[in-house]
């Protein structure tokens, strides 16, 4: 491996791990990628930054052999090479973690980490199984290789993924959007590994949203914006720049140095599809909002919780049967009252699903009792409760929140299939069924061609709004979001903060769960912790708030 | 087979919308055509001539009147079994089940019309008959959806093993318990022609094929215009989403299996009241799984399936004596519907990626 040692500017003399020579990636109506010129060295962290569309997926699953370029060279160790399949990039010493998990779940760590070998050799345990401690030491890990991997929280996940990208000794590691499903604890894990692989040699592309992890982590800050390549910080000048003059070059960069007029261009230029930057470059409320979020700032909310009434929601002494490989709930019990907002934080896999499922009606609970203004809905399922006016927006938006291939307006009353007014005696009434999702979509700037559109054609951030209007709807009492943000970029990121907001202005009850701290320190009004399968404490959204929830992450007790 | 494949990609099956019909028909069209030229190109390279293979089974299946009716007699029991997998695979859950289930329902029915026919005049006694076929197949579902319901077994391997000991069984009772002591062959007693399914204005097409289509658009109906008809949907969509959403996905499952075997059971009686009126042991005429090709044609749409049944019974009944003047194998109709089923996922293939691009 070559020695860690890091220069600044590129075509020192060094030969770079992997450059981009004037890469172009269309897609239909979108240029994703623009004439992209781009070197990475051995032991060095390079930062990639620019909102959702502006390019970074797509430079990486090129890189990662997913996609090929329409136009410019891949260069690796200064020779153009044709990385036309992912087997090719992992030949080339490329190694690349990608947003989404891809794991087989039913299989266990070490047998996913050994899927990539060769058809004909037979598999070798003890091999691997060294390996993996060899990785697991390096990256100072510890994870049961023997565990199914449907058992490990997303974090843990992501570890093995990364022992998967490292597992032949690559020298080019592609993170996208890591520490987006990580607690404050987990990114700081992910930082020490980062650095240790740094001074093996290894050439890292860090891909995230956050300017503070940026300046934390990365020796180098390269920006594209629209699919072009907006600029760079090299090292040097990164350690010389205080932290508000690495902020506004890197904002400089990522929004269009000359502010509007030269951002409203581009703007008009791009193609629908990526609103993202559209919208920021388009509405300026909007953006002033983005960049408040993006520097950290917080909107704080005036507290009116009346907590002279009676609560909404009680829950007392909740637990759920133990799961195969997942943390149950141990004797939970919390109140909440009427237009409050309590966020659950906690590292992930501490129980905060079952507590969703539970609430939800989704999944039976053990011991312990729920009531909804006063009355006891222990017993009753998802149908029973949504009646009344429970709310659940699950995590996996996807996976089980929507039905890809089925419309927007399904998808919008799929949890009302059989009942008025959309049905009358089990007759579908399609007309007012996609008239009501027509207003829906309008009401809630859902970006969708029409309303028959597969709901899975949409991005991210719509698929969201869909969730966000069928479960944020006036019949709302209480409303249990499982980490509302998580993949979203900071526009979308923005809308679903500000709609669950709204909603406790109106009364509604809300439960958020998030491993993003700084996110429930925004809109909570109380912060509640999760360790293993207990509420560890609750605690007011005051100054001393942070201090406290990180010890009660780490297991202290209230 | 999940959601992505031929089910559901290239229009929106949740609702019934005609947008996009013509296209969908041009889907079809070409492979029916790339699949009889290429049947064509196989007769030729056997030395055979295609051009007189296809003229005999036009001939014999559709122009002749006698032909047209064997045809349409023929498509009655083939429409019931499509209805019934459409149920199953639109809910996601693959019914192969369908041989076993449609010869219990059949032998059920064999024995019970003649025995009934004394008491009871022949309008209830062909209900009876057929209301209880339709209880023997589903039935004989309810171990898979059971399974499937409770513990998640694969029903594709509980309905084919269900199906093998539905045949068996079927052809122990009639050797055994059902059997007209009055034939040396073994076979139930057999219902006498005036007290059969009517035949339809004069013609030899008995009016099962009416209950046949009719069956056929209230499972469309059903699928695209109720309540019921979408929970299904959403289940074979997405079963993490229909638990998300709160559907009793147990009672579903169980439900639709129930339904699918049902009319896969109606089917048999069907044939049984108006064609043959006895079951002969070892007669299994297999048509549940030669279906199952046809209904995938067919996407699961119902008014789809009727063109590909005609198509198909009419293959079926002109494929026999034109196989044997030009000299091919009987079974060299399968090859076609084989091409088509080929050609049918490259169109498939070739349309997904020109949307794409």
């Amino acid at each position: 491996m070559p020695r860690a040692q890091t220069a600044d500017a590129p075509g020192s003399g060094r030969v770079a791990v992997a450059a981009l020579r004037r890469v172009t990636k269309r897609y239909p109506g979108i240029v994703a990628l623009d004439a992209v010129s781009l070197e990475f060295h051995p032991g060095e962290i390079h930062v990639l930054l620019g909102e959702n569309g502006a390019g970074k997926s797509t430079l990486v699953s090129l890189l990662a052999g997913m996609q090929q370029p329409d136009d410019g060279d891949i260069l690796i160790d200064g020779v153009p090479a044709a990385i036309d399949s992912p087997r090719r990039s992992m030949d080339l010493g490329i190694g690349a973690v990608f947003q989404r998990v891809l794991l087989v779940p039913s299989l266990s760590v070490i047998e996913n980490l050994m899927l990539g070998g060769s058809w004909l050799k037979p598999l070798a345990r003890t091999t691997a199984l060294r390996r993996f401690e060899e990785l697991s030491t390096l990256l100072g890990i510890r994870i049961d290789p023997h565990a199914p991997v449907s058992g490990l929280s997303l974090g843990e996940q992501q570890q093995v993924e990364i022992t998967r990208a490292l597992w032949r000794d690559e020298k080019l590691l592609l993170l996208d959007e890591p520490t987006s499903m990580l607690t404050p604890q987990g990114v700081a894990d992910l930082g020490r590994m980062m650095r240790r692989l740094k001074e093996q040699g290894v050439a890292l592309i860090l891909i995230t949203h956050k300017l503070l992890e940026a300046y934390e982590f990365g020796d180098r800050i390269s920006v594209l914006r629209l699919g072009r390549f907006a600029g760079d910080i090299g090292p040097s000048r990164l350690k010389a720049m205080s932290e508000a003059e690495r902020t506004d070059t890197v904002i400089g960069l990522m929004f269009g140095a000359a502010g509007g007029p030269s951002a409203a261009t581009d703007a008009a230029d791009a193609p629908a599809d990526t609103a993202a930057a559209a919208a920021i470059a388009a509405s300026d409320p909007g953006r002033e909002q983005e960049l408040a979020l993006l520097l950290g700032e917080k909107l704080h909310r005036a507290n009116t919780v009346d907590r002279a009434r009676p609560p909404m929601l009680s829950v007392h002494a909740l637990s759920t049967a133990p799961d195969f490989a997942e943390t149950p709930l141990r004797a939970v019990s919390f109140d909440l009252w009427s237009g409050e907002v309590l966020g659950i934080a906690g590292v992930d896999g501490n129980g905060q699903k079952h507590l969703a499922e539970v609430l939800a009606g989704q999944r039976p609970s053990w011991r312990g009792r729920i009531e909804l203004a006063g009355a006891d809905i222990t017993r009753g399922g998802v149908p029973e409760r949504r009646q009344r006016g429970v709310r659940y927006v699950t995590d996996d938006r996807l996976g089980e929140g929507t039905v890809g291939t089925f419309s927007v307006a399904t998808n919008l009353v799929l949890k009302e299939i059989g009942s008025a007014p959309c049905w009358r005696r089990g007759i579908s009434d399609w007309e007012l069924i996609h008239a009501r999702a027509r207003e829906q979509i309008q009401r809630n700037d859902i970006r969708t061609p029409s309303e028959l559109t597969p709901v899975g054609k949409l991005s991210g951030g719509n698929v969201q709004k869909v969730l966000l209007a069928r479960e944020l709807d006036a019949d709302a009492n209480v409303a249990i979001l499982n980490k509302p943000t998580y993949g979203l970029d900071l526009h979308n990121q923005r809308l679903a903060l500000d709609r669950i907001v709204a909603a406790a202005g109106r009364g509604v009850a809300l439960i958020v769960i998030s491993t993003d701290l700084d996110e429930l320190l925004e809109i909570s009004d109380r912060i509640g912790v999760m360790f293993q399968g207990r509420l560890a404490g609750v605690v007011g959204n005051d100054d001393a708030a942070l201090d406290q929830i990180r010890r009660l992450m780490a297991g202290a007790q209230a | 087979m999940t959601s992505r494949g031929i089910t559901t990609s290239g229009s929106t099956t949740e609702g019934d919308t005609a947008a996009g019909f013509a296209a969908a028909l041009l889907r079809v069209l070409i492979p029916v055509v790339l699949a009889l030229v290429a049947g064509g190109l196989i007769l030729l390279a056997l030395g055979k001539d295609p051009i007189g293979y296809y003229g005999y089974v036009l001939q014999r299946s559709l122009l002749r009147w006698g032909g047209a009716q064997e045809t349409l007699t023929r498509m009655a029991p083939l429409l019931l079994i499509a209805a019934g997998l459409i149920v199953a695979f639109r809910a996601g859950l693959w019914n192969l089940g369908g041989d076993g289930q449609f010869l219990l329902a059949a032998v059920a029915s064999a024995a019970l019309a003649p025995a009934l026919s004394p008491w009871l005049p022949r309008g209830p006694n062909l209900i009876v008959c057929m209301l209880v076929g339709s209880l023997v197949g589903s039935l004989w579902s309810l171990i898979p959806a059971l399974l499937k319901a409770r513990y998640g077994v694969n029903e594709i391997i509980t309905t084919l093993m269900m199906s093998f000991l539905g045949t068996s069984f079927a052809n122990v009772m009639i050797k055994l318990v059902l059997r007209d002591p009055d034939t040396t062959v073994p076979q139930t007693r057999s219902l006498p022609v005036d007290d059969r399914l009517p035949r339809l204005f004069g013609t030899t097409i008995h009016c099962g094929l009416l209950l046949a289509i009719l069956a056929v658009v209230l499972v469309h109906l059903m699928m695209t215009r109720t309540a019921f008809g979408l929970k299904l949907q959403v289940l074979g969509a997405n079963r993490a989403a229909a638990i998300h959403a709160g559907l009793r996905v147990e009672r579903l499952t169980i439900g639709a299996f129930a339904l699918s075997a049902g009319l896969i059971g109606l089917g048999g009686a069907v044939e049984v009241l108006g064609v043959w009126g006895t079951v002969r042991a070892d007669w299994n005429p297999a048509l549940g799984l030669l279906v199952v090709p046809l209904v995938f044609l067919a996407r699961f749409n119902g008014y789809a399936v009727m063109g590909f049944t005609l198509f198909f019974s009419a293959l079926m009944v002109g494929g026999e004596s034109a196989a044997r003047r030009v000299g091919v194998p009987q079974h060299y109709v399968l090859v076609l519907v084989a091409l088509l089923l080929l050609f049918l996922a490259l169109v498939e293939y070739l349309d997904q990626t020109r949307r794409k691009s």
